[in-house]
């Protein structure tokens, strides 16, 4: 009876991972398809084409530039000013901490569609400093990532030995110093994974850039007005070598951490 | 510099915190302030005029209580469905995977890869009437000759419930890797069966988890207005869908902005209640 139980549960995880996966096998699958009609939703035949032409769709091309660009500036700057908080928020007792953590929290907990209209009305009631367009879609990107790298890079900070920090004061070094070659290195890893997650949140945000991109398009905007009228297998290129490329990092990781527990301690 | 923090340590944390803080005060605090102040405009695009317009809100109730209901229900069942899926996948990966752990974690997440849209996309191809799904569901007469899945409320929910697992899968996760296997061998010893110790020991600590998760899942998914435009029909619209068009194309800011802060006020309610039947120290973790 145990063993018929066992077996059941992992059945249903294995079941359970099928189902999280099928849409994805369904976008790289199609991303092969040779469709007839406008539409790519039923299987006709195999081809490369869309690979080696992804560009081919009309404003792809400026789009998947746009959502990098946006991305990248997005998450530096998020990052950095994340953090900054975190660090504040861990190391520092000050008066107005807790009301940091709720403003902090409260973008993560409001729902999207609120947090994009909210950033239209400022920038309608502000025209004249803020045109919609690249630079609306990079501060609501900023905006709403910050919280993300906030919360991930805390976790980190709040399992960290602060004595290495004494030591290296200790022997002379100033704050500076001490944040550049001590601080720094400690929390680059935990940087780097929010970093990730940042970039991941920005190149996929849909509803928040949608109401505040005016005549700027990103992939997801692209993706969403071909929708209606029709959507070529380019969509399913660019979105699977997205997948691709977060999947290898992903299983870097995995791969990394495999290792890493087999080490035997203090190796 | 380094000397400046030495001689005024107080001021070390403000001076980290002053960019961050300054820019969600200016993206997110105070847009919430225009957000409010649009909502009480009248008048029609573009010249809105601040009038106190308060009847902006019984309107939007009025007009779209539908809406409302519809996206808390829908928003609900996929909380629910989430949960019964993700609990027992998760359970497994935390107790049963041993090495395969950090993989199954990362067939979770692994949807949040594929761009949203797309992923949503996707659910038209494998629902699609001339898809093997529906096929096979039409050759074992659990759907008429003509019976399909894709445009109605199962295809709204399964699209929401499939988007938003992750959010409830890695709290549950969490609560389920730090539980403390030894209170559930003292279960055994004291001769609990496995139901038994599963629902009074595995259960009860995984609360924060449950509670975590509903409410990464719930609060996004009540706003979401992708999937009811893409699998579903006019019939099926929810409040994003409302708000996103009277921001874009009818251009009728005020109610758009009312309905925002009805649905912040109405998740707001909501959380409180949530919070009330599962006791509030929960909610904080």
């Amino acid at each position: 009876m145990r063993f018929v139980k066992r077996h059941v549960l992992t059945a249903y995880a294995l079941l359970a991972v099928a189902y999280l996966l099928l849409p994805i096998a369904v976008v790289i699958m199609f991303s092969f398809n040779a469709p007839k009609g406008r539409f790519n939703y039923v299987w006709q035949g195999f081809t490369l084409d869309y690979w080696i032409n992804w560009n081919s769709m009309f404003g792809l091309q400026d789009a998947v530039i746009t959502s990098i660009q946006v991305g990248l500036l997005a998450t530096l700057v998020a990052t950095a000013l994340g953090t900054m908080i975190a660090l504040a928020i861990v190391r520092h007792h000050f008066v107005g901490r807790s009301a940091t953590n709720l403003l902090v929290f409260l973008p993560m907990s409001t729902p999207e569609i609120v947090l994009g209209a909210s950033l239209l009305a400022l920038f309608l009631n502000t025209s004249a400093i803020f045109q919609l367009g690249f630079w609306t879609i990079f501060i609501a990107h900023v905006m709403f990532i910050v919280s993300f790298i906030v919360v991930t890079v805390k976790a980190r900070l709040i399992g960290f030995d602060r004595h290495l920090e004494e030591a290296a004061m200790d022997l002379g070094a100033t704050e500076l110093t001490t944040f550049r070659k001590v601080t720094f290195p400690l929390i680059a890893p935990a940087m780097l994974a929010a970093a990730l997650l940042g970039f991941a949140l920005s190149i996929d945000d849909f509803v928040i850039t949608y109401l505040n991109a005016g005549g700027t398009q990103t992939f997801p905007l692209l993706v969403w007005g071909a929708a209606r009228v029709s959507v070529p297998p380019n969509v399913n290129v660019v979105a699977s070598a997205i997948f691709l490329v977060a999947i290898a990092i992903g299983l870097g990781n995995v791969f990394w951490e495999y290792r890493k527990a087999r080490r035997p301690q203090g190796a | 510099m380094g000397s400046f923090f030495h001689r005024h340590p107080r001021f070390t944390p403000y001076l980290l915190l002053a960019p961050g803080v300054l820019w969600l005060a200016l993206f997110f605090l105070i847009p919430l302030v225009f957000l409010a102040y649009q909502s009480l405009q009248s008048g029609s695009y573009p010249d809105f005029e601040f009038t106190w317009e308060f009847s902006n809100f019984t309107d939007a109730v009025s007009d779209y209580h539908e809406q409302f209901f519809r996206s808390f229900l829908y928003a609900g069942i996929a909380t629910i469905a989430c949960l019964l899926l993700a609990y027992p996948l998760v359970y497994w990966i935390a107790f049963r995977a041993g090495p395969w752990r950090n993989l199954f974690l990362l067939f979770i997440v692994a949807p949040f890869f594929v761009t949203y849209l797309v992923r949503t996309l996707a659910w038209l191809n494998i629902l699609s009437s001339e898809g093997p799904v529906v096929g096979l569901l039409r050759g074992i007469h659990i759907l008429d000759e003509d019976g399909q899945l894709l445009y109605s409320t199962f295809a709204v929910i399964s699209g929401i419930t499939y988007n938003f697992f992750p959010f409830m899968a890695l709290p549950l996760y969490v609560s389920l890797e730090q539980l403390d296997h030894r209170t559930l061998e003292a279960a055994k010893d004291l001769y609990a069966s496995s139901t038994q110790t599963f629902l009074r020991v595995t259960l009860p600590l995984s609360a924060p988890g449950i509670v975590a998760g509903t409410l990464l899942t719930f609060i996004p998914a009540a706003g979401d207005f992708i999937n009811a435009a893409l699998l579903g029909t006019p019939r099926h619209t929810m409040i994003g869908n409302v708000i996103q068009a009277k921001y874009l194309e009818s251009l009728d800011y005020p109610t758009a902005a009312s309905l925002s802060f009805i649905l912040m006020g109405a998740i707001l309610v909501a959380l409180l209640i949530y919070a009330r039947a599962v006791g509030s120290e929960k909610l904080t973790g």
